[in-house]
């Protein structure tokens, strides 16, 4: 596969041209962080072939575990492994101190935020937050207005995007409040970096992450309706054609929950059950890994088969719990994103500990006029979208996609905002044989029930074409195991 | 605890591969069979063929025999065909990939890819034998690696509840549209096509040489009869497979604390005790075709009785309880 696979020592690094972008390796030419000086010596000591061999390793575990993508196209069922890369991305620390608590922080304040503007609006109602921002959000769910679910928590499961500016702060891209995936990766890497580093992996001190699973499992019991003691929870896919299939799976076999698809569920009286071969069995909690739209047929796409007749029902009847509930689309609109550090500042009365990328509202003259101006230098996103659709990134576009994004801007302003280009950092990457600087971001995923978790670490995604700032895996990008460690 | 869609797919991963097992073995032995044959008695047995697999009657004017069996191997668009069943049991597996072994799902993964592969049409127009045992050790080969890679737990046995509903059914009908006219069946063998015939029919159900090992090879219909219908050992025979979809009933019923006095397992022991004790001459005696469809009638009566206990039960049945 790799050509040099004879270059060992400093001659490793010879491609390793430090940008603008903060690096996460080096503080200057040669000179690595405290933190990521063993692993660089240690780097330099390994003997001819050696990194390619641990990537041909790690990748044919990753391919034993079955830990794949499947690419349907040829009709015979493909499987591809999820690019990664060998090396190990570092947080210190108090790097991730700063990390948890700003992210405990901020799920704090949108939970209150999204049970104040489902009730009472006092946010709206003292002028923080325009209503009228709110109620024309595509994910806004009027069903869900009065009514209580256990715990006011809404978001059980948060996969927030961070991105390192040239600083070196972390600050956040973007709050994935839905059905955020990726985590089943992040706990992949790291089983396949223990039996490929084993011996950095100790020296180093990585705190542990493989306990996920279980703290998810407690999260989830915590917020069962409280009519049930020993709550029965399953874990809800759209099933086999779903590409976050094998996260699923993963997950229900990590928990010992069954893994349940619509069609395996029935509402009677309002209680939701699931059929199996010793009867119906009542279900307290569904972790669901479907969209609100596919959920009911009944209450929303009518032409849903990925969904449960009656669920809605079962679930404002308080006799069933979603994670995450119905309607957080709301909180991770791109627009409302906006106004997160406000909503902070205006629930939990302190400023944001991880402060927000610098956002523009289209639906702003001035700010639409300038943006307009001056579309080569921004990146353009729908509100409402994920994982990269919809957006224009300007230093890369061309003169047509500029025009095309110019109307559709004018055409429908509240379904855009503009950002101005990062430099995401970068951290040192394994690439054919040599090791060199890849921009990265970092989706740490955040538990909220009885308490706050976060397992320290996150999925470190990283945009493998050089120069190329999408880390989105349909785009080239991997990822590669992130180490928080002990100080 | 078990989901019903799982127990579902499991059912038929099973039935279906224990299917496409026996489509193979009659085409195998059918066209073996072809060049002793003369062009009546070809038409004859592609007609049996057809019957055997449950499949419309043919046509009164027959395509060319090795058209047919082309067709009845690799035509995805018949679902009687090899091909339609191996790729169902295939989607069946793909929906429970996480309930059984990886190993499982890899060999039946590429049992699908081999038999779909285009240069298999090549292969099976010069040797369609090797193609056929191909199939035939694809599919035990599977049948081996379930029983020594899945825990022989629940969804185990309805892998095995399918496998023997699907084989006993399949023997009965087979006898079945062997049997012509009983009077002229019970006769000894006289002609060396029938012989043949005979032969054909007990290789249709790996049963030639287990058969010979029991009456030698003087065939005789009552001893075929008697030994594909009432044989406690062989794992081909009525009775066996009747026994075996027994015992995996009793494991689910235990697993899953299901009433033995409930449908499934009154039909399931009527079904075996009647083979317990009939004698193969007072069957022959009476009509062995009835005899023969009440057993298929059953099997798919018990069929019906599985479903509506564990899979499509009727939501009002299972609240009360």
């Amino acid at each position: 596969m790799t050509t040099v696979e004879t270059v060992t020592g400093p001659a490793l690094f010879s491609q390793y041209e430090l940008g603008p972008a903060y690096d996460e390796l080096f503080a200057h030419p040669g000179e690595a962080r405290p933190h990521y000086q063993a692993l660089y010596h240690h780097l330099q000591t390994l003997p001819a072939g050696e990194l390619s061999r641990r990537q041909s390793a790690a990748d044919l575990s990753f391919l034993q575990q079955g830990i794949t993508f499947t690419v349907y196209s040829d009709n015979a069922g493909t499987e591809r492994i999820f690019p990664y890369d060998l090396l190990p991305r570092l947080i210190t620390h108090a790097e991730w101190t700063v990390v948890e608590q700003g992210l405990k922080q901020r799920l704090t304040a949108l939970n209150m935020f999204l049970q104040d503007i489902y009730h009472r609006g006092k946010i709206i109602d003292d002028g923080v937050v325009p209503a009228d921002l709110i109620y024309s959000s595509k994910h806004f769910r009027r069903e869900m207005r009065d009514l209580n679910i256990p715990l006011d928590l809404y978001v059980a499961v948060a996969g927030t995007d961070l991105v390192r500016v040239d600083d070196g702060r972390f600050m956040v891209l973007e709050d994935n409040l839905r059905v955020p995936s990726g985590v089943s990766y992040m706990l992949a890497n790291r089983q396949v970096m223990k039996h490929v580093f084993p011996g950095q992996f100790r020296n180093y001190g990585v705190r542990p992450i493989m306990h996920y699973g279980q703290v998810l499992l407690n999260t989830l019991k915590s917020l069962a309706p409280p009519h049930s003691s020993d709550p029965t929870i399953v874990l809800l896919t759209p099933g086999v054609y779903n590409s976050a299939y094998f996260e699923h799976a993963y997950l229900a076999r990590q928990m010992g929950i069954q893994l349940v698809e619509g069609r395996d569920l029935l509402v009677h009286d309002n209680y939701v059950y699931m059929r199996t071969t010793s009867g119906l069995e009542r279900i307290d909690v569904i972790y669901r890994r479907i969209d609100d739209d596919f959920l009911d047929p009944l209450v929303f796409r009518p032409d849903s088969a990925l969904g449960v007749a009656g669920l809605f029902n079962a679930y404002r009847a308080g006799n069933v719990t979603l994670a995450n509930a119905v309607g957080t689309g709301v909180a991770d609109d791109k627009a409302i994103y906006a106004y997160v550090p406000e909503i902070i500042r205006y629930y939990l009365s302190e400023g944001p500990i991880l402060p927000n990328v610098e956002t523009f509202l289209l639906t702003d003259d001035t700010h639409r006029q300038h943006v307009l101006q001056n579309l080569d230098k921004f990146v353009v996103k729908a509100v409402g979208e994920s994982g990269g659709y919809d957006m224009l990134i300007g230093p890369h576009s061309t003169a047509e996609m500029r025009q095309e994004f110019r109307d559709r801007i004018t055409a429908n302003p509240r379904n855009y905002i503009a950002q101005p280009t990062l430099n995401l950092s970068c951290a040192p990457s394994y690439i054919d044989g040599l090791i060199e600087p890849r921009h990265v971001d970092l989706r740490p995923f955040v538990l909220s029930g009885r308490e706050i978790n976060i397992v320290p670490g996150g999925l470190t995604r990283v945009a493998l074409r050089r120069g190329s700032l999408v880390v989105n895996s349909s785009q080239g990008g991997g990822s590669k195991d992130t180490w928080v460690l002990y100080d | 605890m078990m989901l019903s869609r799982v127990a579902d797919n499991l059912y038929w991963m099973s039935r279906y591969l224990e299917r496409a097992e026996h489509t193979a073995r009659l085409m195998d032995v059918n066209l073996d069979l072809m060049a002793d044959r003369s062009t009546e008695a070809i038409d004859r047995a592609w007609q049996r063929v057809f019957a055997s697999l449950r499949l419309p009657d043919l046509a009164s004017d027959p395509p060319d025999p090795y058209d047919l069996a082309h067709n009845l191997t690799f035509d995805p668009a018949n679902t009687g065909s090899l091909v339609s069943h191996i790729t169902a049991a295939r989607e069946n597996a793909r929906q429970v990939r996480e309930q059984i072994s990886s190993e499982m799902w890899e060999q039946i993964n590429r049992l699908y890819l081999d038999v779909s592969q285009t240069n298999q049409d090549q292969i099976w127009r010069e040797q369609p034998h090797d193609f056929f045992q191909a199939v035939k050790r694809g599919a035990h080969l599977f049948e081996g690696i379930s029983d020594s890679t899945m825990n022989h737990g629940e969804g185990w046995h309805f892998i095995q509840l399918g496998a023997f509903i699907e084989r006993a059914s399949n023997v009965a009908t087979l006898l079945n549209v062997h049997l012509g006219d009983p009077d002229e069946a019970n006769q000894p063998v006289r002609s060396a096509e029938q012989y043949l015939e005979w032969a054909g029919l007990l290789r249709s159900c790996t049963a030639f040489e287990a058969y010979c090992k029991v009456y030698t090879a003087d065939l005789r219909f009552q001893d075929i009869a008697e030994f594909l219908l009432l044989n406690e050992e062989f794992p081909h025979s009525v009775y066996y497979s009747i026994m075996q979809m027994r015992y995996a009933l009793d494991n689910i019923a235990n697993v899953t604390g299901t009433r033995k006095n409930s449908r499934v397992y009154r039909q399931a022991g009527r079904l075996q005790a009647m083979l317990d004790y009939d004698e193969i001459d007072e069957v022959i005696a009476g009509d062995l075709h009835a005899y023969l469809d009440n057993i298929q009638k059953q099997c798919s009566q018990i069929h019906t009785a599985i479903y509506q206990t564990y899979i499509n039960y009727a939501i009002s049945d299972k609240l009360s309880s």
